[in-house]
């Protein structure tokens, strides 16, 4: 059960980012390129996004527990240090060379480009790479 | 803003929402892709684990049918647009890699979950992350690369 609901919230998801076009690089970096010919519909997703996540998370809050599972797996760090502020310097950097995110990348492996493909296993081994950074560090104790 | 596509981007963000609330509301997780992905590349050890797999398996199968299902009503499957140079590619995608596991996040779990949430850390990641995605824009628009 709980495979088929997320089945269908990647599907949902999905065509959430095909119909807003996030899925086009292209569309993704003429957001990100300021400069050029903007285009603010990446500005307008987010806001869709964050509206309906915004009430639709108080109203989880609300109810306690989820449907399918036996609790919420909320975050719960709200520390800034410094592996979140050096990720997203990284990540950013990254998404802005290529366009792709984690979720447009994945999605636009339907189009069994080999760019997306090689995209995508360079992400995995960069997670992978990432992960054992932060073992290490952990093993080593904080630096600062 | 001769591309701006607002009506589009505002249903297609709203569906974004709508699935994010679906799996919390469902299964208690949060909808953040890198984390999704990242958790299918730990090495297997027990049977928990293992279990804990099938839904991320389940939430990227939906995510990859969506455009292919999309083809049936006159969304045409076109293979995106990347970087000619393969290395800028596979530089890419490493980064976004290392940077997503050790930031915790990306768009969707920081930009739409952590926000929504008004988590300060999502706040941070998404500040900064759109700002060197904007200044590596910029440079790309600079050199014409």
């Amino acid at each position: 059960m709980i495979a088929l609901a997320a089945l269908l919230c990647g599907f949902i998801f999905g065509w959430g980012l095909l119909i807003s076009g996030m899925m086009n690089p292209t569309k993704v970096l003429g957001f990100l390129d300021i400069f050029g010919a903007w285009d603010a519909s990446l500005a307008v997703v987010m806001a869709g996004a964050l509206a309906v996540t915004s009430i639709g998370f108080a109203w989880a809050k609300q109810r306690g527990t989820p449907l399918l599972a036996p609790r919420f797996q909320w975050p719960t760090r709200s520390d800034i240090d410094r592996p979140l502020v050096a990720g997203a310097l990284t990540f950013g950097v990254g998404w802005g060379l290529a366009g792709l995110c984690p979720g447009p990348a994945l999605e636009n492996l339907a189009s069994l480009s080999p760019r997306v493909i090689i995209f995508v296993i360079a992400m995995a081994i960069g997670m992978m790479v990432g992960g054992l950074l932060q073992k290490r560090a952990i093993a080593e104790g904080p630096a600062y | 803003m001769n591309n701006f596509t607002p009506i589009a981007a505002a249903v297609g963000g709203a569906l974004i929402g709508l699935a994010t609330v679906l799996l919390m509301m469902l299964t208690g997780r949060v909808a953040g892709i890198s984390g999704i992905f990242g958790g299918l590349l730990s090495l297997p050890s027990s049977d928990t684990i293992q279990s804990d797999k099938i839904w991320r398996i389940a939430f990227i199968a939906g995510l990859i049918l969506a455009p292919l299902t999309g083809t049936f009503v006159g969304h045409a499957l076109a293979e995106p647009q990347l970087p000619a140079s393969w290395p800028v590619v596979v530089v890419a995608g490493l980064l976004v890699g290392i940077g997503t596991r050790i930031g915790s996040g990306c768009t969707s779990g920081h930009g739409v979950c952590g926000i929504a949430r008004l988590s300060p850390r999502s706040i941070v990641a998404t500040m900064i992350f759109m700002a060197a995605a904007i200044v590596t824009a910029l440079t790309h628009h600079v050199f014409g690369a």
